[in-house]
This record gives C-alpha cells, sequence and structure tokens, in this order.
C-alpha cells in the first residue's frame, strides 16, 4: 500500500507536485497516467526517497521510506532514469545491492534467471541494450522480494517482445497480491496493463477510478483525422472549438468535439486535404484526452509560442 | 483481490557491516580502482628506483652541496606522483556513482545516505591504507638497496625512518580520502578533480600574493606542504612536526567529506 497525502514538491518557483493525494491498493496493478511533465517520475522518485516533498508525505505500508532499514524489502523500483555504474557486470551490481540489504547471492542468480539476463551476467553493463537494461532494473526491483513494485515508464523505448513481457510479469506480481504502480503516458500501454488508473495533470490529482469508470466517464467518442497540413488543419479545428492531439504518426490526430461532416465542412471551407477520417467510440485514449485537457492546453500553448506543431 | 503480499519479515536486521561489504563490492568491481591502484603502485617504486639509481650513479662525482640531506624522503618521491592517481581513485568511488546514475540505484537500497558516506570512507580508507603501504615500503626497501651500494642507504631501524616510510602511505590514503571527500561535496568527476588539483597545488602558489612575512608561516599549513611532513625525516625550519603536519592534511580531507556529510541527506539524488 502506498499512500500520498497533500503532497507537494517545489523546484524554485515550478511546481511538479501540487497538493496530491491517492493511495495505490495491493492485488492490482494501477496504472499512474499523465502527460510527460505532470509530475509522475517526481512523484515516484519521492516514493522511494531520492527526492524529498516540499511538504505533505508520501509512505510505503505506513512507512516513510528514509526510515526503513532494509528497504528492498519493501519496495521494488524500476526508475526511468539509467540506475547502474556502466563499468561494473550486471552480476556484481546486482550483488553489492543485494548485500547491502542483507540479501544472498542466492537470491542474486535467481532474480537474474528470472528476468533472462543469466547468460549475459558477467558482462559489462554499460554494453546493454535498452531492453537489457529494463530487465536489470526489474532484477534489481525484485531483489528483496518486496510486497510494493513502482515501475516508471518501463515500456519505453521496448521491442514489442519486451512489452509484452513487462506487461505480463507486472500482472503476476499483482496477481500474487503485490501492490504495482507502473506510469506512462501512453493511454493505450495502461488500458492493457493496468486495473485502476491514477490520472494527474501539472501535477494535480485528475482521476483516481477504475479502468471502466473512466470509460464511462469520458466523452462519447473522438475522429481521427491523416492529413498532409497537420498544422492549418489543428488550428481550424481549434478554432470550431475542438480538442486536438497529434498522434505518434505525422499527419494523425486525434479530434474530440466535431463529428465526422463537422470535420469534412470545415476541410471543404478552408481547402484542406483529407488523407483519412474516422469515427472511434467511447475509448479510454478519449477519456484520457479529456482528463488531461487542461494540461494539455497548456503545452499546446506552449508549443504555439515557439511554432513548434502541436 | 488476493490476500496482501506478506513483507519479509524474519530475516535478520541490516547493520554496518552490511554496508561495510556491500561497498568492498562495489570499490573491486570497476576497473578504475585497478587502474589507479596499479598507477599508483608501481608509480611510487617505479620512481625510487629511477631517483636513487640516478643519485648512485652521480654518487661519486657529485658536488658535495648537491648531496641528497634526507634519503629516506628522497626514496618516497614516487608518493608525489602517487598521490594524483590515489585522489583520482577517491573522486572516482563517489563520483563515478553520481556520473552513471548508480548513485539512485545506491540509495533507493540504502536511504541513508550517511552511512553509505561512512562506509565507503572507512572501505576506501582500508584498502588505500593497504596499498599505500605496501607501495611506500617497497619503494623505500628497492630505493635503498640501490643507494647502498654507494653506503648511503637509510635503514628502518634509523631515527625516524620508519615513521616517515609508514606515514608515506598513510599520506597516501589521506590523499585518497580527500579525493573521495571532494567527490562527494562536488559529485561530478570532472569538477571534483579540478578542485582536488586545485587544492593540492594551487594552495601552495597562492600563498605567494601574501606579504612574505605571513606567506612563510602560511605555507606550512597548505596541503601538501603539511602533508608531506609525515613522510619527511629532517625537517626544514618552520616546518609543522611530522604529525601535526598530517593532521593539518587530515582536516583537509575530513572538512570535505564533513561538508559532504552535510548537504547529502537534503540534495534530490
Amino acid at each position: 500500500m502506498i499512500e500520498a497525502q497533500a503532497l507537494t514538491k517545489r523546484y524554485g518557483t515550478t511546481v511538479a507536485v501540487d497538493d496530491l493525494s491517492f493511495s495505490v491498493r495491493p492485488g492490482r496493478v494501477t496504472g499512474f497516467l499523465g502527460p510527460n511533465g505532470a509530475g509522475k517520475s517526481t512523484t515516484m522518485r519521492m516514493i522511494v526517497g531520492l527526492d524529498l516533498p516540499t511538504s505533505g508525505a508520501i509512505t510505503v505500508g505506513g512507512h516513510a521510506y528514509r526510515e526503513l532499514r532494509r528497504p528492498l524489502h519493501h519496495v521494488g523500483a524500476l526508475l526511468e532514469a539509467r540506475a547502474w555504474h556502466s563499468g561494473r557486470s550486471a552480476y556484481n551490481h546486482l550483488l553489492c545491492l543485494a548485500q547491502s540489504n542483507g540479501i544472498g547471492r542466492r537470491r542474486v542468480g535467481e532474480v537474474l534467471d528470472l528476468v533472462g539476463l543469466a547468460g549475459v551476467a558477467r558482462r559489462r553493463a554499460g554494453g546493454f541494450s535498452l531492453g537489457m537494461g529494463q530487465r536489470l532494473g526489474i532484477a534489481a526491483a525484485l531483489l528483496g522480494d518486496p510486497p510494493v513494485i513502482v515501475c516508471d515508464e518501463p515500456v519505453n523505448g521496448l521491442d514489442p517482445e519486451g512489452i509484452s513481457w513487462i506487461r505480463g510479469l507486472l500482472r503476476s506480481l499483482a496477481a500474487q497480491g503485490r501492490t504495482v504502480l507502473v506510469s506512462s503516458h501512453l493511454m493505450s500501454e495502461m488500458a492493457l496493463t493496468a486495473d485502476h488508473l491514477i490520472v494527474i495533470g501539472r501535477g494535480r490529482l485528475v482521476a483516481d477510478a477504475s479502468i471502466a469508470d473512466v470509460i464511462a466517464a469520458g466523452p462519447g467518442g473522438h475522429v481521427e483525422v491523416r492529413t498532409p497540413q497537420p498544422e492549418e488543419f489543428a488550428a481550424a479545428l481549434r478554432a470550431a472549438g475542438a480538442h486536438v492531439a497529434a498522434q505518434d504518426e505525422p499527419g494523425t490526430m486525434t479530434v474530440i468535439g466535431l463529428a465526422c461532416a463537422q470535420i469534412g465542412d470545415i476541410a471543404t471551407e478552408r481547402r484542406l486535404t483529407i488523407h483519412g477520417l474516422a469515427q472511434h467510440g467511447a475509448s479510454l485514449e478519449a477519456a484520457y484526452l479529456e482528463l488531461t485537457r487542461d494540461s494539455t492546453v497548456h503545452r499546446h500553448r506552449a508549443a504555439a509560442e515557439t511554432g513548434a506543431l502541436s | 483481490m488476493t490476500a496482501a503480499y506478506p513483507t519479509p519479515a524474519s530475516a535478520p536486521s541490516v547493520g554496518f557491516g552490511n554496508l561495510l561489504v556491500s561497498e568492498w563490492t562495489k570499490l573491486r568491481t570497476v576497473r578504475s580502482t585497478y587502474t589507479t591502484a596499479l598507477i599508483a603502485a608501481l608509480g611510487t617504486i617505479a620512481l625510487a628506483i629511477a631517483v636513487c639509481g640516478r643519485y648512485a650513479q652521480d654518487y661519486a662525482t657529485m658536488n658535495p652541496d648537491d648531496r641528497q640531506s634526507d634519503l629516506t624522503n628522497f626514496s618516497l618521491t614516487g608518493v608525489y606522483l602517487a598521490q594524483v592517481a590515489l585522489g583520482a581513485l577517491g573522486v572516482l568511488a563517489v563520483s563515478g556513482e553520481y556520473g552513471t546514475g548508480m548513485i539512485r540505484a545506491t540509495f533507493v537500497a540504502v536511504p541513508q545516505r550517511r552511512l553509505v558516506l561512512a562506509a565507503k570512507g572507512i572501505v576506501l580508507a582500508a584498502a588505500t591504507v593497504a596499498l599505500g603501504e605496501t607501495a611506500s615500503f617497497a619503494a623505500f626497501s628497492v630505493g635503498q638497496a640501490i643507494l647502498s651500494t654507494r653506503h648511503v642507504g637509510m635503514s628502518l631501524g634509523d631515527p625516524g625512518v620508519l615513521r616517515a616510510v609508514f606515514g608515506a602511505g598513510l599520506y597516501l590514503s589521506a590523499t585518497a580520502l580527500l579525493g573521495f571527500g571532494l567527490g562527494a561535496l562536488i559529485r561530478h568527476t570532472a569538477g571534483a578533480l579540478s578542485a582536488f588539483f586545485g587544492l593540492l597545488y594551487a594552495t601552495t602558489a597562492l600563498t605567494d600574493i601574501l606579504p612574505t612575512t605571513w606567506r612563510n608561516h602560511v605555507i606550512n599549513y597548505m596541503p601538501v606542504n603539511a602533508g608531506s611532513q609525515i613522510m619527511t625525516v629532517s625537517h626544514t625550519p618552520g616546518a609543522l612536526s611530522a604529525w601535526l603536519g598530517f593532521a593539518v592534511f587530515s582536516c583537509y580531507a575530513a572538512a570535505a567529506i564533513a561538508a559532504a556529510a552535510v548537504v547529502v541527506e537534503h540534495r534530490d539524488a
């Protein structure tokens, strides 16, 4: 169980986490969702004591992290940034961490087997690929067989096989009764992994609900538009009151608040080219966009000011 | 919902000994430890061979004024080279963790950060005392063996000699701890190394801007001037005594480590 109470973190005048309260329960995967810069990583770093809250508190099993004497037995953490010495082998990396918490060598071998790194355990971790690095991070998180697992963007940069492996692992850890908190900025990923969602935007709590509740509370649906003139098109749609978000694929946008017919009319009126127009039903993606609208609006404005494509 | 997964409860609680074992593993499993240690040991011994060999060769034809007054210290000349390597070893022992991100794993595993620093410092001190003494006694033995071919060699039984040779090993260890303290305080390898060299070499040069009477007093308290007294048998007039000088040198290292210990708990890692 992880509990945040009025958690706040400021860096100078920037508020990264703003009066955030939530609890993460055992036995299910809780998705921690928000746009980039929403404060997910900062919150996760505060869970494991790397950052100290400016005010408020965050506890694990009722304890402030820095009070724990054998923290690897309480919390396993995979943080977003690399956390190993590039010159040390995977085995020795895990060994020195294990020793600091009184964990034996046998367990080091076990977690290496579990994550599939046994064959490269003696190689310098600096030469590891992104996927191997994530596996090494997971191995470190599992060393103490902890009841609480925290993973910050665990699938970032992984190939499909790695993604599906992590997804299965997190689900099986939760099925064992552990508390699992996984952050992502991708709703599509969370839809496949999480049972419950905590959504934050600009450091504030936006939603704390089951996946089904989030979809039910979301807007009716969205339209996907493909166009060779994304900038002009997005500007025209926003002028008509729609909410527009660019997708990863260039020239593809998600539009909320306008139907296909209205979008088609706008295109004709402004002489804009459409390569694709598709109506999608109520989805988690749309619900998420709606939930984080405030923070993404903020980002679009900032991007527009610097002339970037939003 | 399934029953909550239990925290493993019965394992023995973690003591400071676990941290020492962990830090020793860290120190012995990166290449830079061996590189710097090898440079320090070979440098100390090789310079003893070089300077003593040259001295022995020229001894017969040497102007009496050019003869060394302190042949013990002379055979320990390589310590001034080794201190650079050991300072780098100390810096890297901690800046290497910050630079690579390892520090995050370290502080997640052991959130009592001052205990981590303490364990790291103790392991580093023990390892570098062993290395420093080995290098120092080896350099002295080799150097004096060469000098004894001209019947001018010193022996460990001569007054002050054992202290000077043993002291050279201590000096090297204190140098590594100074590097460690600066590394923990500054956290960046390049910055900490610059501070280390600055403290070691620039401080002595900077005393020249003082009025001469002050300078002649203050310079005795500069790191190398103070620290090197422990490996000197015949002290120059006005210099600090062997142990007082070493104590002053140790204070520089202690100050850096203490400053790091003050700030480490509050910094975001």
